[in-house]
């Protein structure tokens, strides 16, 4: 046991001279939330969507490993464009439900849609006292949409 | 009957009756020092431990099982979710034994970025060990300069991925390579981000000053030495014989490192020491960890002026079918050996997965090595394992 | 002046006095220890420093709810912050501010004040008996253990100085400090004991007061993992209250110590006999608080010791240094 503290313990003070250095320097602290951490364009904040751009194909709900996005659509007949013609039928959205609380954030449904209509977007403050309150519809998604940024430039 | 005997009779009668039962301590699943929710059922007789039995099992949360319903490209999400610290290094195995089922390759740039993004997540899951580990012998400010540090290294990682801890960013075939499926977001690259190797080269910059700092306040501090060294030793071939692996493996003196053995990755591009000491106490598994993130930064140096350009991932049909086929692949994760078992039987999901997680077999040496410790060097050796409770629960 | 009147004032002017350092001692710990640590410790409370935050803690405690546990002590447990706290503040009765500014003189300087603050000692035991919590004993016992291991040395420490100065009236021991030790060109040179021999003794009194302290690296009875708070566990509201400001209370007080034997007190060379009174103060403020920062300073940067190694250091190697001291301080008494 005698050789476990041993003189003339100069690491302990240097140990110190190190606290004492970061004592003086300036504390590298953001001072949220009068001032705000941008976060990189890629960041994974919420997830968009752009409900034109949307088919109603179910791809997304069925690959979420979660199952959160509650979809129901319904098909239109569309006026033929020649009077006797063939009656086509658009889908149209009538809800687009992500529950946030269920979400991993894991982007899958970003990337398999076909249709270019979701969107990762790096906003971050939308959290709620109540955890019911977190499942947005498409009208709340399709307001993020704003805040989706221009991808990144790349490495050269 | 001799008066040898009566006297030994004698002092029988005495030490019975001075003999006190050992207490069982529950050290329970709500702790603080334990790293999530373990428990130990301690016999203690005194300070000193007689017997540990460890509970496991609270946080299960059923990866194989849920496995089993999912697709390849869903478990690689919930994968990254096993060792929560070190996020990508969890997806690495499993996307490389399923790349070997289906007998494709990764592209030369794919397999890169994966070194990358490995060596950057195996010095994040260091510099976790280097701010609790003191924390747990009492000192309080290692924490906050480390993970002061740790924020420059996730910032690197969600600027190519998007997430700080869980990246998904392994696809069967390589890595992510652009933002969707649609003929929009298919033209947008997942590539690198402009600025990312001057960033990264001034993120391993600092990444040496803190490792120098770590040594001035944590390495050097005499009263560190005396918590740690000589305490709870594991001789080499007791580490082997209860299957531990990665630097607790290393720390004992047994210079095995899947990174040099099991070419996963081209780390035979890149040069790098395999660290191992001898002495297998305390202080040497921090010292190892310690040189291992100075080693990860030689890598990341390295591979920066050797990436070479090219695609991210070769073509794979949208819905995967994995060919029928049993492989075991492994990789080194920061904690230490990591491997999944995947038996396919060619379809879409896998028919089981089974994971071999680093820190369930490095836990199993726990009886063995707190045998007859005291209860704050109990402290000392559990943090010195370092080991998460998803990692051993899955 | 009237006795009772006197000793109403001196009273009060005491608590004022010692109340006020341990508050700023708190928000000194709050905010230096947080900027060692890279962040801003309290913000809001007060402005942009924070300094509000020790008066907001202590203004929350004191409307908690009174609870004991049902089956403790009831009296023992109340009283046993009050014998804390009553050794603790009575150290002030004999430090000396200045030549005048202190209030009494006692003869028995030193003498009365390693006494009274060994019956903190008492009040810890007290707490730990009657929480009625096993655990709370057990912290309690080690919490003793150790205090009375590193009682020793500090009672040692204290000799070798005694020795030195000839007297063991604190203000007799400040004016030894003022004996000039010898001329350099027409100017008297007066040195505190510090920087006369008493190096060694200065820092097993350091070191054993942090240990009296409980503070890192000497908190195991506070810090270990199955003892919760250890003796403090059962305490909330106004009793924690004065167990918490009697901690920072006798870490000014032991700074007092430190810097009337040691350092010199109120004393600095040059300084005219007319302003002794008027810049004691001050003087001796500044240098208790060099040491109390010096005691922070440690808080944050080292970890802790094991239970067996803190005995260690106390039973094997602080007290025979201790004893050597006083024997060397002798020798070099007698001889020069």
């Amino acid at each position: 046991m005698s050789k476990d503290i041993s003189f003339p313990f100069l690491g302990l003070f240097k140990g110190m001279g190190l606290t004492f250095k970061t004592m003086i320097k300036k504390a590298p602290v953001t001072m949220y939330p009068q001032e705000q951490e941008i976060p990189v364009p890629r960041a994974r904040g919420v997830i968009s969507l752009d409900t034109e751009a949307c088919t109603v194909c179910m791809l997304c709900a069925r690959e979420c490993p979660d199952w959160c996005i509650y979809i129901e659509g319904h098909k239109e007949a569309q006026v033929p464009d020649k009077p006797g013609g063939r009656v086509k039928t658009k889908s149209e959205l009538d809800r687009f439900d992500i529950d946030y609380s269920l979400c991993m954030y894991c982007g899958i449904c970003v990337e398999v849609c076909p249709f270019d209509a979701l969107f990762w977007s790096p906003e971050y403050e939308y959290s709620e006292p109540k955890i019911a309150d977190l499942l947005h519809n498409k009208e709340k998604l399709g307001e993020w949409l704003e805040t989706v940024p221009e991808p990144p430039a790349l490495e050269s | 009957m001799t008066s040898r005997e009566m006297m030994h009779r004698s002092e029988v009668a005495v030490s019975v009756e001075l003999e006190t039962p050992d207490m069982t301590l529950n050290i329970g699943p709500q702790h603080p020092s334990t790293h999530g929710v373990l428990r130990l059922v301690a016999k203690v007789d005194g300070e000193r431990i007689t017997e540990v039995e460890p509970v496991i099992g609270y946080m299960h949360r059923g990866y194989e099982k849920l496995s089993e319903v999912r697709t390849y490209a869903q478990i690689t999400t919930l994968v990254n979710r096993i060792d929560w610290v070190s996020g990508f290094a969890n997806e690495v195995p499993f996307i490389l034994g399923v790349e070997k089922l289906m007998d494709i390759e990764a592209p030369e740039r794919a397999q890169w970025i994966r070194l990358i993004l490995s060596e950057l997540f195996r010095i994040s899951s260091h510099l976790v060990f280097m701010s609790s580990y003191p924390l747990e012998l009492g000192a309080t400010t290692p924490l906050m300069h480390v993970l002061r540090e740790r924020e420059y290294i996730l910032e690197l990682i969600e600027g190519v991925t998007g997430g700080r801890f869980h990246p998904n960013f392994n696809r069967v075939g390589g890595v992510k390579p652009n933002y969707g499926g649609g003929s929009q977001t298919k033209k947008q690259s997942m590539d690198l981000p402009a600025g990312f190797f001057k960033s990264t080269l001034e993120a391993m910059d600092r990444m040496d000053q803190i490792c120098d700092d770590i040594d001035t306040l944590v390495t050097g501090n005499e009263l560190i030495k005396a918590r740690t060294v000589d305490v709870g030793i594991i001789p080499g071939d007791k580490a082997i014989e209860y299957g531990l692996s990665g630097p607790n493996l290393r720390a004992s003196g047994v210079a095995y490192d899947l990174r040099k053995v099991e070419n996963y990755l081209p780390y035979d591009q890149v040069e790098f020491d395999v660290i191992s000491r001898t002495g297998g106490d305390c202080y040497d598994r921090y010292l190892v960890r310690l040189d291992e993130i100075r080693e990860s930064v030689k890598i990341l140096r390295q591979a920066i002026d050797i990436i070479p350009a090219g695609p991210l991932q070769v073509k794979v049909p949208r819905i995967l079918k994995v060919p029928v086929g049993q492989v075991y692949s492994r990789a080194e994760n920061p904690k230490g050996e990591f491997g999944y078992y995947i038996v396919s039987e060619g379809g879409k999901m896998p028919y089981r997965l089974k994971i071999r997680s680093t820190s369930f077999s490095n836990l199993t040496i726990l009886p063995w090595v707190l045998k007859d410790q005291l209860i704050p060097d109990l402290v000392a050796i559990m943090g010195s394992l370092d080991f998460v409770l998803g990692d051993v629960d899955r | 002046m009237n006795f009772w009147l006197e000793l109403a004032i001196k009273t009060v002017l005491m608590l004022v006095v010692v109340l006020t350092a341990s508050l700023v001692t708190i928000y000194t710990e709050l905010k230096a220890g947080s900027h060692m640590q890279a962040r801003i410790g309290p913000y809001y409370a007060g402005g942009r420093w924070g300094w509000a935050q020790p008066l907001a803690d202590g203004a929350k405690f004191l409307q908690k709810e009174d609870l004991a546990p049902a089956k403790a002590d009831r009296t023992v447990y109340g009283y046993a912050p009050w014998v804390v706290m009553m050794s603790t503040l009575a150290i002030f009765a004999v430090i000396p501010m200045g030549p005048d500014l202190v209030a009494t003189k006692l003869d028995l300087g030193a003498y009365f004040l390693l006494a009274i603050s060994s019956l903190s000692v008492l009040g810890i035991l007290m707490a730990g008996w009657s929480s009625a919590n096993k655990y709370s004993l057990i912290g309690g016992l080690r919490a003793a253990a150790q205090l009375i291991a590193y009682e020793l040395p500090l009672v040692l420490a204290v000799v070798a100085v005694v020795v030195q100065a000839g007297t063991m009236s604190l203000n007799g021991i400040v004016e030894a400090q003022q004996a000039t030790l010898f001329t350099v060109g027409g100017v008297e040179i007066a040195l505190p004991f510090l920087l006369t021999g008493q190096i060694i003794g200065f820092g097993i009194f350091m070191i054993a007061a942090v240990a009296e302290l409980s503070r890192i690296p000497f908190d195991m009875p506070i810090a270990e993992s199955e003892l919760t708070m250890g003796y403090l566990t059962e305490y909330s509201g106004i009793r924690f209250t004065m167990f918490f400001l009697g901690e920072y209370a006798s870490m000014v007080g032991l700074s007092a110590i430190a810097t009337t034997l040691y350092l010199g007190g109120y004393a600095v060379p040059f300084l005219p006999e007319s302003m002794e009174n008027f810049a004691g103060p001050g003087i001796f403020f500044t240098k208790v608080a060099v040491l109390v920062f010096i005691i922070i300073w440690i808080r944050f940067t080292w970890p802790r010791l094991r239970e067996d190694q803190l005995q260690w250091m106390a039973w094997r190697w602080l007290i025979p240094l201790a004893l050597f001291n006083i024997a060397l301080v002798s020798v070099f008494k007698v001889v020069f």
